[in-house]
């Protein structure tokens, strides 16, 4: 098992309105390929966890690995790189760009990224609406979609780049069952055939409980 | 490259979304920039107007004798009373004529100068005009009409005639426009000038001169040299006054000084002659940039109000672009590359709209006594203006997008997204 993300001895605190230590002492791995839910009740610090993983929060103590490199300390640029490159978001408000197509918004961190030419990239994120069967979506401004087909183009901006691990944030938090149940069916099959890591946090038990593996966290320590 | 054109787009996308307030900023540096092109255009238009009305009629340097009395009075020369007091009352001015000694081979060594564009000379006479039984005080100035009008401009100010109707006719004068009115004389007619000597000359009226001050008008008229020479009964050295037109108007003082020093003359230079001319022209341009300043500047505020409103509106935008992998720099560029898109479309509608302005006003008929040459509002069209009008556009939209775009390079994509 090669580990994608690994963190060493997470500590942080909140220092407004009054000092709180929300990550005690968080060790953790995820492995390639391995589809990995975080749990706990509200205010466990489970999103923190969450976004000090994503590099996206750095202010903690601490070791963060990504593909066994050591990305504490990066600059701020290198760190946006590296999410653009490795890291695929999925949130729970879908967060698309509005003025933009859906097509202009999954091809937008690949043109960040400037690492395949303009109809690369078009071409690339066509497929990747294929495969989540919204391509007939492609031409539509964003905010002219339903919540569910959002949520799906979310995840096709999230793999735009074809990142090392996904992270969600309560991506099915938005959602009725049956959409939840397609996004679930999505991140199954991704982590299946694509060998994709992927850490979601959610509150739902069902959820949790059909993923490989659960982390359970209680007052910013994980329990098993 | 590719990474600035990619936020060229998404700040296009942002700015023709809300594509009412764009304009609307964009308008805020138009009009500020077009007041601005159109009122220093047309307040350094009228500068200049009234610079030329004096100052193109006035020679740079204008060298002639003073009379006055001698400051050494011959007591001062005696050694016996060197260390004595004197006291000699009644001083009289020194006996010494009006004629600038030498002045043919002073006038030839001026011109070798190389700071000189022109010395010319003037026998500056008093007259009268004779009508009928009433005596009109004048003065008669013989020049070299040719050289006057192409070093003084004085052609602009020959309403009727031509400085060639002068050269060609020996006895001819340039009559002042207000003396022809009062004497009810046109051109053709002959007009009698009394000499202070007493002897009556009648010269023909070959064009009406009209300077535009009424003070001067009611008394001047001009003829050749030559002739005045002959009517005074003086001989062709016979020279008062030497009129020097410099390349650099700036040489004036220094060159004057050293006239003064090295010919024994008097020589005024145009600074000195007119020093308050000059600091009416400096307040005048002062108000014209306060007022373009300020415009510019709640133009500025008109920027800084819209990208701030922008920002606050797409506070997910930002926060999804960071998460995605866009640095707070390329956020920054995002929203400054919007700020410069809209002050350099305001700025050059700005020029575009001052030009037109400009040009309207060019337009309009401005016909005064005082300005014989004036046909319609004067205006400068000097291309720094325009040069100076879209840096200041460019400048004040880089401020006022600056802060703002400050703002969202440090916004935190995490707070944004726990919010919600």
């Amino acid at each position: 098992m090669t580990p994608i993300l690994e963190a060493k001895n997470i500590d942080k605190y909140f220092k407004k309105p009054v000092s709180f230590h929300v990550l005690k002492d968080i060790d953790l791995v995820i492995n390639k390929g391995e589809f990995t839910s975080i749990m706990g009740k509200s205010g466990c610090g489970k999103s923190t966890l969450l976004y000090v993983l994503s590099t996206m929060d750095t202010d903690y103590s601490g070791e963060l690995y990504l593909n066994n490199k050591l990305i504490t300390g990066e600059t701020p640029e290198n760190l946006a790189r590296i999410r653009n490159k490795h890291i695929g978001f999925v949130f729970q408000f879908h967060y698309l760009l509005s003025e933009f197509s859906v097509l202009e918004n999954v091809m937008l961190p690949a043109r960040k990224l400037g690492e395949k030419s303009f109809l690369e990239i078009e071409h690339c994120a066509m497929e990747k609406l294929k495969m989540l069967n919204i391509e007939h979506l492609a031409t539509k401004k964003a905010s002219r979609i339903s919540g569910g087909e959002k949520q799906r183009v979310a995840i096709a901006r999230a793999l735009i780049n074809d990142p090392a691990i996904i992270m969600g944030d309560e991506p099915t938090g938005n959602l009725d069952s049956y959409n939840s149940e397609n996004v679930f069916s999505i991140f199954k099959q991704l982590s299946e055939e694509q060998n994709l890591s992927l850490l979601v946090v959610t509150h739902d038990q069902d959820f949790a409980n059909k993923t490989n593996r659960i982390i359970q966290m209680e007052d910013g320590k994980v329990l098993s | 490259m590719l990474n600035h054109r990619l936020i060229l787009s998404i700040a296009k996308r942002h700015l023709l979304a809300k594509f009412k307030q764009t304009l609307i900023a964009a308008l805020g540096v138009t009009f500020g920039i077009g007041s601005y092109i159109t009122l220093v255009s047309f307040m350094t238009g009228l500068n200049g107007m009234l610079d030329d009305l004096i100052l193109n009629q006035t020679p740079h340097i204008h060298i002639f004798n003073k009379i006055e009395p001698s400051e050494k009075q011959p007591i001062s020369f005696y050694k016996d009373f060197e260390n004595s007091f004197n006291i000699v009352r009644s001083i009289k001015p020194k006996q010494s004529q009006k004629k600038i000694y030498n002045a043919l081979p002073l006038i030839s060594q001026l011109n070798r100068d190389s700071r000189v564009r022109g010395a010319i000379p003037q026998l500056n006479t008093q007259i009268f005009y004779i009508a009928g039984s009433i005596d009109l005080g004048g003065n008669l100035t013989g020049v070299d009409i040719m050289q006057e009008a192409s070093l003084f401009n004085l052609k602009d100010y020959i309403v009727e005639g031509t400085p060639a109707d002068l050269k060609n006719t020996s006895n001819g004068i340039l009559l002042g426009a207000g003396v022809a009115k009062k004497m009810a004389l046109k051109v053709g007619d002959r007009v009698q000038i009394n000499t202070i000597e007493g002897d009556i000359f009648p010269l023909k009226i070959v064009g009406i001169y009209q300077s535009g001050v009424a003070d001067i008008d009611d008394i001047q008229s001009f003829a050749n040299l030559n002739t005045v020479q002959r009517i005074l009964g003086k001989p062709k050295n016979y020279i008062t006054d030497i009129n020097v037109k410099l390349h650099d108007i700036e040489n004036a003082f220094a060159l004057s000084k050293k006239i003064e020093k090295q010919f024994n003359l008097t020589a005024i230079d145009i600074n000195s002659a007119n020093a308050q001319f000059e600091t009416g022209s400096n307040i005048r341009n002062l108000i014209t940039y306060a007022v373009s300043i300020t415009l510019l500047i709640v133009a500025g505020f008109g920027i800084y109000n819209i990208l701030n409103m922008l920002i606050y509106e797409k506070m997910n935008d930002i926060a999804i672009l960071k998460a995605t992998g866009f640095s707070g720099k390329d956020v920054q560029l995002i929203f400054m590359t919007q700020a410069m898109i809209i002050g350099i479309a305001g700025g050059i509608l700005g020029l575009g709209i001052g030009y037109i302005l400009s040009t309207i006003i060019d337009g309009i008929a401005f016909k005064t006594e005082a300005l014989p040459t004036i046909e319609t509002y004067p205006i400068n069209y000097n291309p720094w203006y325009y040069v100076i009008g879209i840096s200041f556009a460019l400048i004040s939209t880089f401020l006022a997008g600056y802060l703002p775009s400050r703002r969202a390079k440090r916004i935190d994509p995490v707070q944004i997204i726990n919010r919600l």
